[in-house]
């Protein structure tokens, strides 16, 4: 059990904003095109947090030209630049799929001072 | 040429490549074997060594194993196994061998023994489907026919529940991911056989080329 924890410690990032799912996140992706690197930023709404440790995943959600996107993340990916945390929201849930069928106004969520 | 190593299974676990993918990988405790005996084709009839791994008490062996420990003139060792090699005179009796026997990109195959499973039915035991478990259907997770009528008889090799698991099994062709030669500890992509704790034996693969 040791050894897989040390593997595990040393690929687990540090410097990960704290964010939960109602709050809305830019992800900076890491993106290879040919032999350029460059990074794309993607803005949404965080829909859910899975797992632990390094196998831990998170799902942004974003509504663009009225087709809703999810993208899924492992939090601990080297493919991630940087996570910001844009705004809190309050949210009731841990996983926010009720969204899935709302828009517009039903989609708001209140946000957290 | 031919070479192989023993090792333990500690677990599975995952890791990110450069590019972002995940690799899924085997921890394996690799070694240090030690050589035993060299058999050779003038004395044996067939070229190998003979390797110990994993130190235990003498009180945890048998006098006669105890015998070939002392004539290597090291420690007592859990598992005995030989690994046919036309390159037996490369090898010193009592040398250590290490995980860095192979190197990162190496193909390997890993034989363990696979956990029981007990007495299994059919279609876990052969990958058989099961038949509709509503609409009036009495046919769950039966069998199936035992053959023609004619023969009056079940042919040999029939498909048939039974024990299941807790043999030999081996999983050829797997890459070698990691390899940390103070540690000796490897990592193997991918599942191999067999509990955590469980002797597995590594070998160069058979189907690299």
């Amino acid at each position: 059990m040791d050894y897989i924890r040390i593997i595990e410690e040393e690929q687990i990032k540090s410097n990960i904003p704290s964010f939960r799912p109602g709050d809305t996140v830019k992800v900076h992706v890491k993106i290879i095109e040919g032999t350029r690197e460059r990074i794309q930023v993607f803005e949404g709404l965080v829909i859910k947090r899975k797992g632990d440790g390094l196998r831990e995943t998170f799902t942004v959600r974003r509504v663009s030209n009225g087709v809703g996107v999810e993208r899924t993340f492992p939090l601990h990916s080297p493919r991630i630049d940087k996570i910001e945390a844009v705004r809190k929201g309050i949210v009731r849930r841990a996983k926010l799929y009720y969204l899935r069928d709302r828009y517009g106004k039903a989609a708001r969520i209140r946000e957290r001072r | 040429m031919s070479k192989g190593i023993l090792g333990k299974k500690i677990g599975m676990t995952q890791i990110f490549a450069e590019d972002g993918k995940v690799i899924p990988v085997t921890v394996v405790q690799a070694g240090p074997c030690l050589v035993l005996q060299k058999k050779t084709e003038a004395s044996d009839g067939y070229n190998a060594i003979k390797v110990g791994f994993d130190e235990i008490r003498d009180s945890l062996s048998s006098k006669p194993e105890l015998g070939q420990f002392k004539k290597a003139g090291v420690k007592t060792q859990r598992f005995v196994r030989e690994f046919k090699t036309a390159e037996v005179g490369s090898y010193e009796v009592g040398q250590e061998i290490k995980a860095d026997l192979f190197a990162v990109g190496d193909k390997v195959d890993v034989a363990g023994t696979s956990k029981g499973k007990g007495f299994a039915g059919m279609h876990k035991r052969h990958g058989g489907r099961r038949g509709p478990m509503g609409h009036g259907s009495k046919y769950h997770h039966r069998t199936g026919s035992m053959g023609a009528k004619g023969p009056a008889r079940v042919f040999k090799g029939r498909n048939l529940p039974g024990r299941l698991g807790g043999e030999r099994v081996t999983v050829q062709n797997l890459e070698i991911v990691r390899v940390d030669a103070d540690k000796n500890i490897i990592l193997v992509r991918g599942c191999v056989p067999g509990a955590k704790k469980s002797l597995l034996v590594l070998k160069d693969s058979v189907k690299a080329k």
